[in-house]
């Protein structure tokens, strides 16, 4: 490649939230994929989902590790100013699960909850503690998640809506920052949360969680992060975004590949990149997660999935979902000029330049979701349906 | 400064979340200075929600190292009970207010419907303050930086001194003139000296 020449060595700044699904930028960072592209990479931690935005959108970052469903709240201008922003790739699928306190694991057991069992039985089980306590006159469980914009937040609710509990009344739903879920459930102000790893499993190595379900489990192949920028540098930098596309779309194949996996638990171990002990990184990575404290790791197939399966191909049918569940959840009222909008956030075209000749792409933008790769309650989402989508949700 | 130019409204409620005391001080007392009479700072995070409900802020300011900012953000999305904040300035022309508040390390959230330009110099203040921490926070760190260095050199002095029987003076000239000759820091020369001294032992 001559890429290098096509750079200029201008350093290309990119936002991370210290997850284990930035992997791929600290590979492409630290393993010579962003230089052999002729990168000059560099990578900023930061504390917020909030400070990721406002800091993309000021130029402080040329891109960032950033919720699929932030980048379209952005487009829109929900919750914020509006900033057309661009996702080219997708950091990956899965990766999230939700865990309940152990003291909320126990009474969902005395419920005919099972370890590791169907999502749904699961669900009913957490609702007849919901109701039990309801009608005990005990206070309303406490769910937390990351953002009010992310997959995170409608996961949970959509398992939770399964089973008939209302996110909004049954059950109380607030924001905590990652790593400060597992102590804030230490101290019993929240019963549960939904989270990516290895925040889960941290909770289960400490002691005061038992993961209930991954996230894989309410949708197999579910989308997570996006690579997001603002479309206006897009524009600017086209060359030097597909140079990263590149970089990343071959760090997260590297990410994947097992023979990497303890390499990649000890970089990311690292204070400057996620900072929790490289062993309990590693279960996320290597899709072998301990369910609750005295449990054997379990094999939990796609649990993460970094490059296969075109885990890195940002399908509009993800951003269009991501847009039901916003409506869905009242965080916009549907628009039919919105559609475009979303649909126009994610980047099929840049990927598919920034890859071509590399590897296989998808040549469909978008995808119909259901099994043997979709939702656990066998709903089917055609993205180009979603207004008789968004109805099968008001009949509960 | 347009601290100065754009005019206060004391009647405004501020809240300021800050687990920084230093500088949640030097913004509070700013604000008082500027005639806010109702300010409210925040250091503990627990029970954030029902705070804000007491204080009923019309203003929230927060600094951008606190990862509750999140947590914020979702209140203001869900809540029925706050009056429903929003974060600052939610139209294109507010750019280089944002971008001002973001260089400084400050974030803010006005209740929404409340005109900008009633909230504009709590936001300057809160820059202007924030820059001055700051700077402050930097000369602090040179300053300790400086003393650092100061303690390594006279370690290095020390160690030559004892070793070869030199004179403090004498130790100091070998010590500046190796820097010299190898164009790196003072610091760094008596570093390895101190290291090196160590390994020797």
């Amino acid at each position: 490649m001559n890429s290098v020449q096509m750079n200029g060595g201008t350093p290309t700044v990119v936002g991370f939230i210290p997850l284990l699904d930035c992997a791929p930028l600290a590979v492409a960072a630290e393993k010579g994929f962003a230089s052999e592209e002729g990168l000059d990479l560099r990578l900023v931690r930061e504390t917020s989902w909030a400070n990721i935005r406002d800091r993309v959108v000021v130029g402080h970052f040329d891109a960032a590790h950033m919720l699929g469903p932030m980048a379209i709240a952005s487009t829109l201008g929900i919750g914020h100013i509006k900033v057309p922003m661009a996702a080219p790739l997708s950091l990956g699928l899965g990766g999230n699960a939700i865990t309940v306190s152990l003291r909320v694991w126990d009474a969902m057991l005395a419920e005919g909850a099972v370890v590791g069992g169907d999502p749904r039985a699961l669900a009913n089980a957490l609702r007849r503690v919901v109701h039990a306590r309801d009608g005990a006159h005990k206070s309303q469980l406490t769910f937390a998640m990351v953002y009010p914009f992310s997959a995170h937040n409608y996961e949970l609710r959509y398992w939770l809506a399964a089973a008939g509990i209302d996110p909004d009344r049954d059950v109380r739903l607030v924001v905590i920052p990652p790593p400060l879920l597992v102590d804030a459930m230490r101290e019993g102000q929240i019963d549960g949360f939904c989270v990516g790893e290895p925040w889960n499993s941290v909770a289960v190595a400490v002691g005061v969680g038992c993961i209930v379900v991954p996230t894989t489990a309410i949708w197999r192949l579910s989308p997570e992060k996006v690579l997001g920028c603002r479309l206006e540098w897009m524009q600017r930098h086209p060359d030097r975004l597909q140079a990263l596309v590149r970089a990343l779309h071959r760090a997260a194949q590297w990410c994947e590949d097992p023979a990497n996996h303890q390499e990649l638990a000890r970089l990311l171990a690292e204070p400057r990149y996620v900072g929790t002990p490289a062993d309990i990184l590693l279960r996320g990575l290597s899709n072998r997660l301990r369910l609750y404290p005295a449990g054997e790791l379990q094999h939990l197939p796609d649990f993460y999935v970094p490059a296969s399966r075109a885990a890195t191909f940002p399908w509009v049918s993800h951003a269009l979902w991501f847009y039901s569940q916003m409506v869905r959840w009242n965080q916009v009222a549907f628009d039919e000029s919105h559609v475009a909008q979303v649909r126009a956030t994610y980047r099929p075209d840049v990927y598919r330049l920034a890859l071509a000749g590399f590897d296989a792409v998808p040549t469909q933008d978008s995808k119909i979701e259901c099994a043997p790769e979709g939702f656990f309650d066998g709903r089917r989402f055609d993205p180009d349906d979603l207004t008789s989508y968004l109805r099968t949700f008001m009949s509960r | 400064m347009s601290e100065a130019l754009s005019k206060p409204e004391p009647s405004l409620r501020v809240l300021i979340v800050d687990q920084n005391v230093t500088r949640a001080s030097i913004l509070e007392e700013g604000l008082r200075e500027g005639g806010y009479q109702h300010v409210t700072v925040l250091r503990e995070m627990h029970n954030l929600m029902r705070r804000i409900v007491e204080i009923d802020p019309d203003v929230i300011v927060i600094d951008l190292e606190n990862p509750n900012r999140d947590v914020l953000e979702q209140m203001f999305q869900v809540s029925r009970v706050v009056r429903r904040p929003i974060a600052m300035f939610v139209d294109r022309s507010d750019t280089d207010m944002i971008e001002a508040a973001v260089d400084a390390g400050v974030g803010s959230y006005v209740v929404d419907g409340l005109k900008k330009e009633r909230v504009k110099s709590v936001l300057d203040t809160a820059i202007s303050r924030f820059k001055a921490f700051n700077k402050l926070r930097e000369e602090l760190d040179l300053a300790r930086q400086a003393l650092d260095e100061r303690k390594i050199v006279d370690r290095a002095k020390g160690i030559l001194m004892k070793q070869r029987g030199m004179s403090e003076e004498a130790a100091y000239a070998l010590l500046r003139k190796a820097a010299m000759n190898e164009n790196r820091r003072l610091s760094e020369v008596a570093q390895s000296v101190v290291t090196a001294a160590s390994l020797f032992k």
